[in-house]
């Protein structure tokens, strides 16, 4: 079945350097790279950029492929923006190509790959995170980043609570959906051929049980968590600390040296 | 002998094939059941059961090999797929995380609905379903949701049993029910059998159970077939049985024992009026001397 198939995040266990990071450490890494890509304005600039995050996936040997294979779902995207930059920025000299209503500049050009290559390295980069960072500890870290916020009555810990939950049940609701359809198709439910309405009614027998046993579960997890005695995130401790070392800093350092090396290529201004 | 109404050949089944969570589920599986039969598959878990069976009503696709159903291979054609999830009703495990419908009715007439079926033989089928099942008629009209666990069973059941298939499989229909719900839906099935004269294949890992009511035990180990055979030949291989991790039922590990301590028993019995047998004339011969 095609559905098992998704990644959305998924975590590549590992034993790298990106690996053992704190989790911490790599969000702000990744709000750094995704600073600097923002801040990039030449050739050099997104050749740095590009580079580094190379480096990145070799240290981290999640292999190229499984790169690509993540960055399929947002082909569409990035075609659209590509064509529309190429088409609409107005240029100054003669256009490149011109028919029916299309003028294309080089300015055209310049732009929709600049702005091509900056989705990619923008989505690379975020999918190097979840395939380095297991979900767990992702959200772990989101809520010490986030902690601050809590002075200003954001239920940070609910939040990072619900987000670790749901992630932990997205591989389960697949394979129940799975096993329900499995089921219904045994019954001679036809799920793939009709017209857009009957699609939508053939899965009335997938959703109706799919949303049943979601909240069975959702009940169920709520017993086990109350018979443990959960009560929220008020004084609540970790089992795993999160703790930065020597790397973690050295890792920072480099992270805003990007930054900083990204604003003074700025400053050469080559194209 | 009769020719099977279910057969497969050289059938394989490979899961994410060319990635590195590659695995052969089934390898060269040749799988007969015969009409009228009361087949039991029995295999722990992964050992690939659940493959073969939704490899049966066309579920899932061979990688390689055949399924035929009535002599026809179910995947020549889009209409052949279909009449074969007709033709062998496959119920799931835990079949009543299924239902969807307002009320027990109209769930059980999901099938026959799908068969495309006129109005009036639906009723038919839906009441005969649900009397097989021993639902009483007033259950008919209320949400099968309000229903207990083992009458949400029963109504799943009667869902697959509407479409009238001249295969029923089960997979693990007793799992998790009282001891008074097994014996039931055990019943019902036998009723199907007997009514409709359907092949029934029952998916179990209960030995005991199983030993019990079935005519043909068929052991799926990692992907293959190794026994096949009447209880009686293929729990005299507990060895083999054990290394799979499945065993026999208790009754023949007492009289094996007993026969290794030298007793003159028939050491091939499974269950207890067996025992009983077995003990009775062991006395006899013993009283005769």
């Amino acid at each position: 079945m095609a559905l098992k198939d998704i990644t959305l995040g998924q975590y590549f266990p590992g034993d790298t350097l990106l690996h053992r990071l704190d989790p911490r450490t790599k969000i702000l890494l990744a709000v750094f790279y995704i600073v600097a890509l923002f801040m990039a304005r030449n050739a050099l600039g997104y050749a740095l950029l590009a580079l580094s995050l190379i480096v990145a996936i070799l240290i981290s040997r999640v292999g190229f492929q499984a790169v690509f294979r993540g960055m399929k779902p947002v082909f569409f995207i990035v075609v659209f923006t590509a064509v529309l930059n190429l088409v609409y920025t107005p240029g100054a000299g003669e256009p490149l190509v011109a028919f029916w209503i299309v003028r294309i500049y080089w300015e055209g050009v310049r732009t929709a790959f600049f702005m091509v290559l900056r989705i990619m390295l923008l989505i690379t980069c975020t999918f190097l995170l979840t395939y380095t960072t297991s979900p767990i500890l992702l959200t772990d870290a989101l809520e010490t980043l986030l902690g601050p916020l809590k002075r200003l009555r954001i239920p940070v810990h609910e939040l990072a609570m619900m987000m670790s939950i749901a992630l932990r049940f997205i591989p389960t609701l697949i394979e129940e959906t799975d096993k329900i359809m499995s089921a219904q198709k045994a019954r001679g439910a036809d799920f793939e051929s009709g017209n857009l309405l009957q699609r939508a009614k053939a899965l009335i027998p997938l959703l109706v049980p799919l949303f049943i046993s979601a909240f069975r579960r959702a009940d169920e997890l709520a017993v086990a968590m109350e018979c443990r005695c959960y009560h929220g995130g008020e004084g609540r401790t970790r089992m795993r600390q999160l703790r930065y070392v020597g790397r973690d800093y050295a890792a920072l350092v480099l992270g805003l040296g990007l930054c900083i090396a990204v604003w003074a290529l700025n400053r050469l201004g080559v194209f | 002998m009769t020719s099977p109404i279910i057969q497969t050949e050289k059938l394989c089944h490979t899961y994410s094939a060319g990635t590195p969570f590659e695995h052969r589920a089934l390898i060269d599986v040749d799988f007969r059941a015969y009409p009228g039969e009361l087949l039991g598959i029995i295999g722990h878990t992964g050992s690939g059961k659940s493959t073969l069976i939704q490899h049966l009503n066309g579920l899932l696709k061979p990688t390689s090999g055949r399924v035929l159903v009535e002599d026809r291979d179910i995947w020549e054609s889009k209409a052949a797929t279909r009449q074969a999830r007709f033709r062998v009703g496959l119920v799931f495990q835990y079949p009543e995380y299924q239902l969807f419908e307002e009320t027990v009715y109209k769930d059980i007439s999901f099938g026959p609905r799908n068969m495309g079926l006129d109005e009036k033989e639906i009723d038919r089928r839906v009441r005969q379903a649900a009397a097989f099942v021993g639902l009483p008629d007033k259950v008919l009209d209320q949400s099968p949701f309000e229903l207990s666990g083992g009458q949400k069973r029963r109504v799943a059941i009667a869902g697959v049993i509407a479409m009238e298939p001249a295969v029923l499989i089960l997979d693990e229909p007793t799992a998790g029910l009282d001891p008074i719900g097994v014996a039931q839906i055990m019943d019902n099935i036998r009723d199907y059998h007997a009514a409709k004269n359907a092949a029934i294949i029952v998916i179990s890992h209960s030995m005991e159970e199983m030993a019990r009511r079935v005519d043909r035990l068929v052991v799926v180990n990692d992907g293959r077939i190794p026994l096949d055979g009447s209880p009686r030949e293929v729990f005299a291989h507990r060895a083999e049985l054990e290394a799979m991790g499945l065993g026999v039922p208790r009754m023949t590990r007492v009289f094996q024992r007993l026969k290794a301590l030298g007793a003159d028993v028939d050491s091939s019995v499974y269950t207890v009026e067996q025992a009983k047998e077995a003990f009775l004339s062991a006395f006899r011969r013993k009283g005769a001397m």
